[in-house]
């Protein structure tokens, strides 16, 4: 079994949700960078989701387009953003962890040397932010070819022959966003109940909720609403730029996903 | 998705999977327009009426008289842009969104856009990247006269490139009741594909008013190629014909360096903006920021069909410089008494040299804008005295 579902079924035996935390790869430069990924473990992330930094990110808010700014300024290459997978797999043989990145930096030294580049680093899965399921066919099965899990996303607003799609391309986990838009903290993030269970009913790998998730009521009410897991980016982001106590915001975060967390 | 959106191996719709129903939309709204014969008199009798088509084709007296011009200076508007917002905004009507937002270079969308948003009665709202504000200061003016709201892009490097990044962002989260009014035959389907349709009106009257004044066909067509908008509309109704098709990139300060937007000439295939195309990217697949001194060919990729155009070698591009440009807008101002847009100005630099190689050939230029917007600029770089 890959590490997501060795982790999905521990987290489940155990009662509770998957915690994701993002982090930029070389923000704010390599070194900064490496700390930060062991602080999200030692706060208690269950996943690891790691972007690679494009010029143009469209699907970014303002915080992670800085966080994208201030690794690109480091002198950050897409090589070095592999070396800090590999690096951290090598410490942590056990934790899943996913990148979330650009077409244009996929295809730009081919596609399959991207993947096989992943794959040799320890990376589970791919997001790419800019490609939709009706482009992915192709790219998921080469990816799946390497061992890397091609994650997919699916919003409230997408129609039902996409998330049919979206459950038999996709694999590792599914990206539910919250809302539409960009990455973002906001206040009212809503999770849609509706759409978990339409994703579990196609067969769809474990739904996890990004977008949004800033507080821990976010986290209860994402699991509260059928998901397997939350994903936090930009509280992430914006604390570890202010020099805040990371560990400390994914220890507060991860404790909403246990069963035995108090209510919201 | 009823078409696949492909022109050879280039476009798609690579973008994130909440804009896909925007997409989905918009292309089933411009098929049944297509279809509808009261959209197409609506949109012709806009075009005519209120736009001022059609727009003439100028032989030139005192430049070499083998050069034609086809006068989309003389657009209301003062470009090329306003024969596709007319349609885009008629479409956004027929999909009942209440609000438009637009990206520009040189500002000629942007006003293209106010103008259709004043028109039709949208809230409008432009992205532009602060660079290109600050160079295009009467553009900006404009737009916000015509009641548009203007938006200076600060991310990146504060161009055309920018701008397309935020209206996209901004689309992500409000696709419900905006519709993003792309200016150029770039970015995801249906766009090159729709804004070529509604600019092939250039290369079809451009076509017949050839025929009707010469009684033959021209061997070149020669037109600018930032997105490549006005270069499609006016290579489109030649396709089929026995017409080379020449596009002309920003060379800027060379082609040797860095400083140009020469994508076709120097990118490679890559995907920015929703569409596979050429781009100009570095060895990691980061984008490159392009150069030209006219705002609107300031673009480091290319509409899809462009680049289908090229590998398939129907279509071939060339530079013109920025220098080559300047010398071309003056020319044209002295010779013919028509000061044109920089944009346009890169066309016709490469015509006056053709010409001087081949007296023989009929050469038919798209003058895509008016120069009025670079007027101010033109007096910083030639010097007071012209
Ligand atoms: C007058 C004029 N010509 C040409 C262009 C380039 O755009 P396209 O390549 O889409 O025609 C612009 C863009 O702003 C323009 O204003």
């Amino acid at each position: 079994m890959n590490r997501y579902g060795a982790m999905f079924d521990r987290l489940a035996g155990a009662g509770g949700g998957a915690f994701g935390a993002f982090v930029m790869l070389g923000d704010p430069d390599l070194p900064g960078s490496a700390r930060m990924l062991r602080q999200l473990v030692q706060g208690g992330a269950d996943m690891i989701e790691v972007g690679i930094a494009f010029s143009d990110p469209v699907a970014d808010g303002p915080v992670i387009q800085a966080a994208a700014k201030r690794a690109l300024a480091a002198g950050v290459r897409v090589n070095d953003c592999f070396g800090l997978i590999a690096e951290f797999r090598a410490d942590h043989p056990d934790v899943p962890v996913g990148i979330l990145t650009y077409a244009n930096l996929v295809v730009a030294g081919g596609r399959q040397h991207f993947f096989d580049r992943a794959a040799s680093a320890g990376a589970d899965s791919l997001l790419i932010a800019d490609l939709p399921a009706r482009e992915a066919a192709p790219w998921a099965e080469e990816m799946r070819r390497v061992g890397i899990d091609p994650v997919l996303i699916a919003a409230a607003n997408t129609p039902a022959e996409t998330l049919a799609a979206v459950a038999s391309i996709g694999s590792g986990y599914t990206y539910c966003v919250t809302r539409a838009g960009i990455t973002g903290t906001h206040a009212e993030a809503r999770f849609d109940a509706a759409l978990i269970e339409q994703l579990r009913g196609l067969g769809a790998a474990p739904p996890v909720y990004g977008f949004g998730i800033s507080r821990p009521e976010h986290v209860r009410s994402a699991l509260d609403a059928g998901a397997a897991g939350v994903i936090c980016g930009s509280a992430i982001v914006a604390c570890a730029a202010q020099g805040g106590d990371v560990a400390g915001l994914v220890a507060r975060l991860k404790a909403a996903t246990r069963n035995d967390s108090p209510p919201q | 998705m009823r078409l696949d959106g492909r022109f050879g191996r280039f476009g798609g719709t690579y973008v994130p999977e909440i804009l896909m129903p925007a997409l989905e939309q918009l292309e089933a709204a411009f098929l049944d327009a297509q279809e509808d014969p009261a959209f197409a008199s609506e949109l012709s009798a806009l075009l005519a009426d209120y736009a001022g088509r059609p727009t003439p084709l100028t032989r030139c007296r005192n430049l070499p008289s083998n050069i034609f011009l086809k006068r989309e200076d003389l657009l209301h508007g003062g470009a090329h842009k306003t024969n596709q917002v007319l349609g885009q905004g008629l479409l956004a009507q027929r999909m009942g969104k209440t609000r438009l937002i637009a990206e520009t270079g040189a500002g000629q969308h942007g006003v293209a856009t106010a103008i259709v948003g004043a028109l039709l009665g949208f809230e409008t709202v432009i992205y532009m990247g602060a660079h290109d504000a600050e160079r295009q200061a009467l553009n900006v003016f404009r737009m916000r006269l015509m009641g548009a709201e203007v938006v200076p892009v600060e991310s990146g490097g504060r161009g055309l490139k920018d701008a397309i990044n935020e209206a996209l962002r901004d689309w992500s989260a409000s696709f419900e009741t905006t519709h993003y009014l792309l200016g150029t035959a770039a970015g995801p389907h249906p766009f090159p594909l729709m804004v070529r349709e509604f600019q092939r009106v250039i290369g079809r009257e451009a076509r017949a008013q050839m025929l009707d004044q010469l009684g033959r066909l021209p061997d070149a067509a020669i037109a600018c190629v930032g997105g490549g908008s006005n270069a499609i509309g006016l290579f489109s109704d030649f396709i089929e014909d026995d017409v080379r098709l020449i596009g002309v990139e920003a060379a800027g300060k060379g082609l040797d360096g860095a400083e140009h937007g020469a994508t076709l000439l120097r990118g490679r295939p890559g995907i920015l903006h929703g569409a596979e195309t050429y781009v100009l990217q570095d060895e990691d697949g980061q984008i490159a920021e392009s150069w030209s001194v006219s705002a609107g060919l300031d673009y480091p990729a290319v509409g899809p069909e462009h680049a289908h155009l090229k590998d398939s070698g129907r279509a071939t591009y060339v530079g013109a410089t920025d220098v080559d440009a300047l010398a071309a807008f003056k020319a044209l101002a002295t010779s013919e008494g028509i000061l044109c847009a920089f944009e346009s100005a890169h066309a016709l630099a490469y015509a006056l040299q053709l010409a001087d190689e081949e007296p023989d050939s009929i050469l038919l230029v798209g003058l895509s804008g008016r120069g009025d917007k670079d007027v101010a600029q033109a007096q910083q770089l030639l010097g007071p005295s012209a």
